[in-house]
């Protein structure tokens, strides 16, 4: 019965073209709108390694000031200084681990045709790769003795290997950056993981780092610092050394934990490091270690903006709304085919069939609404692509096929439950009447 | 076939009851051409209503076919209509965005036949009203004759063991009520039960029952069979 039903749906639309036309235009409005936030929501909380995003934990210690929280009510700092993030690279207490900054970078071709450019830069150390499973187009991440050493080497995204070598195998080769000459030993194949989520400190939508260098480069070259730097007291001393040995936090810092044994012992070593970090005149607040994995981290980090949660509800009420037009509208329509469902209870159908031919009738206005909605939302988010530019990742406000598939069932959805009442009070019509007036 | 006894039903508004039928009793056998006549407002229509299971009745007793259709459910109703039932209606109520062939299918949707079948029973009705070589037509390319032939096709596509006929004539002009009034009378002879409501005595005169119905109950009852030719003349 289904061909039928959508047969006599497809009459029943073209009868009343305007009629029609104006319901899919309410559903088009309303689902543009909240598959517009929606999808901004959903990219915006999606889990970027869903793989391992529960065995990922964000290291947060409190050295902060004794008379004032980090954060309220008792949150301690989002970052780490360099020399805990160092201690507890040095430690090597977790399966993995791995500290970080951001950084900038001129980079200096050798080829003269391509002029000297700015390169987002991360240092880390040599677990960042397997840890966060980067995928690699040629060779790999370095070894920890060039952690250790401070070795000149350098990983690279996809894209700059395309800009410098043309996307030819550039491992071996040599990458100038800021008067030193780096050995390039990996190309990273392409890696976007959306949100940003092993450095949400810095914006976790900005655009990825171009090269990737070890860790311990910080003091060694005196890189300058990139990203938000906060400190609760002046620096003790002047100069690069005494920066990177004071209580500002610069620096992110990963453990991978398998399990809740393995936490509870990291949590353990940590609470005991600051014990002893404590013997030497720091950390002066009560113990207030955390450990966060990937999702609990993003929430806490307020990655899903309130504004944007807002829009999202604001925009489920404007559907909400205009599936309350479209009632009206099946309202007019139902009744006016009251001599029509008169005559099919007269020769035979039953209620529940004729609830079923006007729910099919109502899927599809919804299915063409849907249609019409995403269209819509593909251009709104084309606009909040324009009006965010470089602040945001383009895939951040990207249609993917799950989106497109959840927003014709959206629309399908609504579109039948809106029409609930009009058909149930279409078929309520007492059909002899209906007959003896047509 | 069809048989009623004591029927009543009152229409009742917040401040009036009206009663449409009281202690309406009534015999239809099987292969029964029965005219029923009567004033305006006088309760033909609830009775075809009540008789086609369009409308309940609040006392008495009616057995289909056998069957006693009191309290009986929805559904269960729907199936009786489709299979024991074929209506025809004065203003014919064809889908206007239906072709024949999709109008004479509509009763035929709702009883599990195969596609085959289905058109088989089609063009076999539409053939009979002689309407076969315009089945791809809808009905505002027809006639008010032709149209309420397509109705007739539609009913008698059921195959039902009887036909209810509201006024089938009153929207026609004579020539095209004579033509419909034939193919009924065709349609009786070959076994099928004919339950018609009309105003027109001339046409009341050549069913083979003719019974009268004034404040709701059956005031005369005739059983004479007529010859038609004699009356034609």
């Amino acid at each position: 019965m289904l061909g039928y039903y959508l047969k006599l749906a497809w009459l029943s639309i073209k009868r009343n073209p305007i009629l029609s036309a104006l319901m899919v235009t309410a559903i088009a409005l309303g689902i543009g709108a909240s598959m517009t936030t929606l999808t901004v929501n959903y990219m915006m909380s999606n889990n970027p390694i869903p793989s391992k995003s529960d065995q990922l934990y964000y290291v947060q210690l409190d050295n902060w000031d004794p008379n004032d929280p980090f954060d309220e009510p008792n949150e301690p700092p989002d970052q780490v200084t360099f020399r805990d993030a160092l201690n507890l690279l040095h430690a090597n207490k977790a399966e993995r681990q791995v500290a970080m900054a951001k950084t900038n970078f001129i980079v200096e071709p050798d080829n003269q045709e391509v002029k000297p450019f700015h390169a987002r830069g991360r240092l880390t150390s040599k677990d960042f790769f397997p840890m966060f499973s980067v995928p690699f187009l040629y060779g790999q991440g370095w070894n920890q003795a060039a952690d250790d050493n401070g070795d000149l080497v350098v990983v690279i995204t996809k894209a700059l290997n395309e800009k410098l070598f043309n996307g030819e195998n550039s491992v071996g080769q040599s990458l100038r950056m800021q008067g030193e000459q780096y050995r390039i030993v990996g190309v990273m194949d392409t890696w976007e993981p959306t949100p940003h989520f092993y450095d949400v400190t810095n914006g976790a939508f900005g655009e990825q780092e171009d090269v990737y260098v070890p860790f311990i480069l910080k003091r060694d070259l005196e890189l300058p610092n990139s990203g938000n730097t906060n400190c609760w007291k002046t620096p003790e001393g002047d100069g690069f050394k005494a920066f990177l040995q004071s209580e500002c936090v610069n620096y992110q810092f990963w453990a991978e934990l398998p399990d809740n044994n393995a936490k509870d012992n990291y949590m353990s070593f940590l609470n005991s490091y600051v014990m002893e970090q404590k013997k030497l005149g720091r950390f002066p607040r009560p113990l207030n270690n955390r450990l966060s994995d990937v999702m609990e981290w993003m929430k806490k980090q307020g990655v899903v903006a309130d504004d944007a949660k807002m829009m999202m509800y604001m925009s489920f009420m404007f559907l909400l709304v205009c599936l309350l037009n479209t009632i009206g509208l099946l309202l007019t329509k139902f009744v006016g085919k009251a001599g029509e469902i008169a005559l099919r209870r007269a020769v035979g159908a039953s209620r529940t069939q004729l609830y079923w031919q006007h729910l099919v009738e109502t899927g599809l206005i919804g299915f063409a609404g849907g249609i019409f909605g995403l269209l819509l939302a593909w251009a709104g988010l084309a606009g909040v692509r324009h009006l965010y530019g470089d602040n945001l990742k383009p895939d951040l406000a990207t249609l993917d096929m799950k989106l497109v598939l959840i927003g014709i069932a959206l629309a399908v959805v609504s579109s039948m439950l809106a029409g609930l009442y009009p058909t149930w009070r279409a078929c309520r019509i007492p059909p002899a009447g209906q007959l003896k007036t047509q | 076939m069809l048989s009623m006894q004591h029927i009543s039903k009152v229409f009742r508004t917040d401040t009036v009851e009206t009663h449409a039928l009281k202690d309406f009793s009534l015999q239809v056998n099987e292969g029964d051409f029965v005219a029923v006549t009567g004033p305006s407002g006088s309760g033909k229509t609830t009775f075809l209503n009540i008789a086609g299971l369009l409308e309940t009745f609040d006392g008495g007793e009616y057995t289909l076919d056998g069957e006693s259709v009191k309290g009986l459910k929805d559904n269960t109703l729907s199936r009786l209509r489709n299979e024991k039932i074929g209506f025809i209606f004065q203003s014919f109520n064809l889908i206007p965005d239906l072709n024949l062939y999709d109008n004479v299918d509509v009763p035929l949707r709702y009883r599990n036949l195969s596609k085959a079948e289905r058109k088989r029973r089609i063009e076999e009705s539409l053939d009979v009203v002689g309407l076969a070589n315009r089945m791809k037509h809808i009905p505002a390319q027809l006639s008010g004759g032709q149209q309420q032939r397509v109705a007739i096709a539609r009913a008698l596509a059921g195959q039902p063991r009887f036909l209810l006929a509201d006024e089938p004539t009153g929207n026609l002009d004579s020539q095209m009520a004579e033509s419909v009034m034939e193919l009924l009378e065709s349609i009786n002879a070959n076994g099928t039960t004919i339950v018609m409501v009309t105003h027109d005595p001339n046409l009341a005169a050549r069913a083979q029952r003719h019974i009268t119905v004034r404040d709701g109950q059956v005031t005369e009852n005739e059983r004479e069979p007529k010859v038609v030719s004699q009356l034609r003349a």
